[in-house]
């Protein structure tokens, strides 16, 4: 019988793959086979513990334990101690949920993720997947925005716009059509959390994107996938052709009489289609220019229809809303950032992986007590929050609070909550002109002070690493930034030179041909 | 060895085939492009004035288009592709180091083809396996925690 066996889960995810989770799940197929020992391999999603990945978990007596990092070398060994049955062994790590990186977490987004068998509707609803449809698909549209807008839900995808202010624009727009489209292009550097949703609880998305079209009126929505995303694209793809098999998507949702479809589309590798009016121009089938606006794509979006652009996050966010109402999660958080976030701690770190966790806990919470330091051993030496256009941040304001306001008001931001850290070797200077290279390579080429900026700032920053007129290139390095800032139509001009003034204001050292390039601030060991 | 190029006139029935199936959706340029990539392995310079044609677009639009998106070639590619993370999670676990470490073993740039035409060199910016850094992608699967010694042994397993 299926139940007498014991059931072993690797993760399947792109990161845990990456690291040898099919050669893993391989070995203890074989070993399993060799030995006689019945077993039932689940493909799980990762739980987010990457720096432990391939992690392995063992069903035994109803709890899952884990077994981390595990490598296809170490299977003999784990079945010599009968690890199928929770024996002791140097790779044992007791039981998953009790891991304090775990443990510690508000999982409420990431409620499945890790869990289940991606793919299994029975595995999603079991784990509560579709109580938050079953509920909106009783409620009309206004009822929606309101639960969505008394959450306060602000956009995950960077901005942080309240989400069911969005969503009241479009409902209230008339039109004949209407589209709900998820941004999955998750282009910043250090973030993860869009794909591991795609990759490891599709579902929670699909639900997600069926409540805001219920909400603003939609029939049709398009999910844009970064083409570096050739799983996720994958998984989502089989999830909802599955979830118009079931039901639960189509013509006829939940039984409910409405409609709503959804489809994949494939992105080309252009930073910029991340910005949600490139993005639409790119469903489009054209070159991702950003847009003037007005219009607001919630007036006139894809294919000049109201539009409702959400990041992924925002939308998977929506099923746990509609099911445990929005008092519950307006209950995690502090100010106006309410509920959790999802950071992604990345780079030079011990303990890398998805920290989901309530608006208010310090940058330094994050970078000690579940980063550990740095992978490295070596002290911290600054960390860069919210992707490329996001600050370098100095250890002095480590103490800042996980809030919206309190990181926009140093000139920080938490995006889409990338955390990359980095050790004391790092050499700043590169990095400040990395930002100037990455805007430069990536600029849609719409203004002036984006395209051409970009390219002088690469060329300031060469002359004065070369100790070439420093001065009165510190200057016209300064001045550039404020015009980039100042006539730059979207972000990625007007925030390219973030980065680069926080290290100009905070490691001014690294900005000179003469000065160290290295200063050890040290104040995380 | 390159892959046998198919003769042009097939080339051509196929890129209008694969057009012609895809026009019907909304804003179908990027699927189409993406089923001739797919499908040869790159946007040949004769696709433009074929789907330009079937989608009744200029074939100024359609090579604009094309040229935008850093993801579309317009050569053929080697047999194998590398795609090299540089961005800032990677940079700080040894991005820069690996990639002089590739280009120097390969003798090769970015968007350029080893001259046994095996493999291509492209950088990309997050490969969304930051946590694992440095990564890289070959053909669609990503490595994570990957050294110098790492990279030789997986190129090794693809020649
Ligand atoms: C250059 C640039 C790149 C962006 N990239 C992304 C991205 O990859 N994913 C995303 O969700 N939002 C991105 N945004 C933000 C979007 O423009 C938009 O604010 C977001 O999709 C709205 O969804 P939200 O309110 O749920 O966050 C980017 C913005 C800019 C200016
Ligand atoms: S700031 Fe740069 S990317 Fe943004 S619209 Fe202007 S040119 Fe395009
Ligand atoms: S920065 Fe390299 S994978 Fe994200």
């Amino acid at each position: 019988m299926a139940s007498k066996r014991t059931r072993i889960y690797v993760p399947s995810d792109t990161t845990a793959r990456s690291v040898g989770a099919d050669r893993v799940a391989a070995a203890i197929a074989d070993e399993a086979a060799r030995r006689g020992v019945e077993i039932e391999i689940v493909r799980n999603g990762s739980r987010g513990l990457h720096w432990l990945e391939p992690l392995v978990e063992v069903e035994v007596g109803g709890r899952r334990l884990a077994y981390g990092p595990v490598s296809a070398a170490d299977v003999a060994g784990l079945f010599d101690e009968n690890f199928h049955e929770g024996g002791a062994h140097p790779l044992a790590l007791g039981e998953t949920d009790a891991i304090p990186y775990l443990a510690k977490q508000n999982r409420l987004t990431f409620a499945r993720v890790g869990l289940i068998d991606p793919l299994s509707i029975d595995d999603y609803r079991a784990h509560g997947g579709f109580r938050g449809l079953e509920n909106a698909v009783k409620l009309d549209g206004a009822k929606i925005v309101e639960i969505v807008t008394e959450s306060g839900l602000r956009g995950r995808g960077g901005a942080a716009f309240p989400t069911g202010i969005k969503w009241k624009t479009v409902l209230d727009t008339q039109a004949d059509q209407k589209y709900v489209v998820c941004n999955a292009d998750e282009g910043d550097s250090g973030t993860f959390a869009d794909r591991m949703i795609m990759e490891c609880d599709p579902y929670v998305l699909i639900e997600g994107m069926t409540i805001a079209g219920l909400a603003v009126g939609a029939t049709m929505g398009y999910v844009y996938i970064r083409a570096e995303y050739p799983q996720a694209i994958r998984t989502m793809r089989e999830a909802i052709a599955r979830a118009e098999a079931a039901g639960c998507l189509g013509a006829n949702v939940l039984g409910s009489g409405r409609a709503f479809h959804l489809e994949v589309r494939e992105a080309a590798g252009a930073y910029i289609c991340g910005e949600e009016t490139a993005l639409l121009e790119s469903l489009e089938g054209k070159r991702g220019m950003v847009r003037f606006r007005p219009p607001l794509p919630a007036i006139k979006g894809l294919f000049g229809k109201p539009t409702v652009v959400n990041n992924v996050i925002s939308l998977a966010t929506v099923p746990i809303i509609l099911d445990k109402g929005a008092e519950f999660y307006k209950d995690f958080g502090v100010g106006r950032s309410r509920g959790t976030l999802t950071v992604q701690l990345a780079g030079n770190v011990k303990r890398g992986g998805l920290v989901e966790i309530a608006f208010g806990h310090t940058l330094r919470e994050l970078l000690e007590e579940f980063g550990g330091g740095t992978a490295t051993g070596r002290p911290i030496r600054t960390v860069q929050v919210g992707g490329p256009l996001g600050a370098y941040i100095h250890p002095s304001k480590f103490d800042t609070p996980l809030d919206y306001e309190a990181f926009a008001a140093f000139g920080a931001m938490i995006g889409h909550g990338g955390v990359v850290v980095f050790d004391d070797t790092v050499d700043l200077g590169q990095q400040a002109r990395f930002a100037m290279e990455f805007c430069a390579i990536e600029s849609c080429g719409k203004c002036t002070p984006c395209r051409i900026g970009a390219v002088r700032g690469v060329e300031v920053i060469d002359r004065i690493l070369a100790g070439v007129n420093e001065e009165a290139n510190l200057t016209l390095l300064r001045e550039l930034c404020d015009t980039m800032v100042a006539g730059s139509l979207c972000a990625l001009g007007g925030m390219a030179p973030y980065p680069v003034m926080s290290i100009l204001d905070h490691f001014p050292e690294a900005l000179s041909a003469r000065g160290p390039k290295q200063r050890a601030v040290g104040e995380v060991a | 060895m390159a892959k046998v190029e198919p003769r042009s006139a097939t080339i051509e029935a196929t890129i209008r085939a694969l057009a012609e199936a895809n026009a019907g959706r909304p804003g179908a340029l990027l699927p189409i492009l993406h089923a001739i990539q797919d499908e040869l392995g790159y946007v040949p310079e004769s696709a433009v004035p074929i789907v330009a044609n079937v989608l009744n677009l200029s074939r100024a639009e359609v090579h604009g288009v094309v040229t935008f998106y850093h993801f579309f070639r317009t050569r053929p590619p080697g047999k194998h592709t590398l795609y090299l993370c540089r961005a800032e999670a990677c940079q700080s676990m040894g991005a820069r180091e690996l990639e002089r470490h590739v280009k120097e073993t390969l003798k090769v740039d970015f968007h350029e083809t080893t001259s046994d035409g095996r493999l291509t060199l492209e950088p990309v910016y997050c490969l969304g396996n930051c946590a694992c850094s440095p990564a890289v992608m070959l053909d669609e699967d990503v490595h994570g925690r990957v050294t110098p010694e790492r990279l030789d042994q997986l190129l090794a397993e693809v020649r």
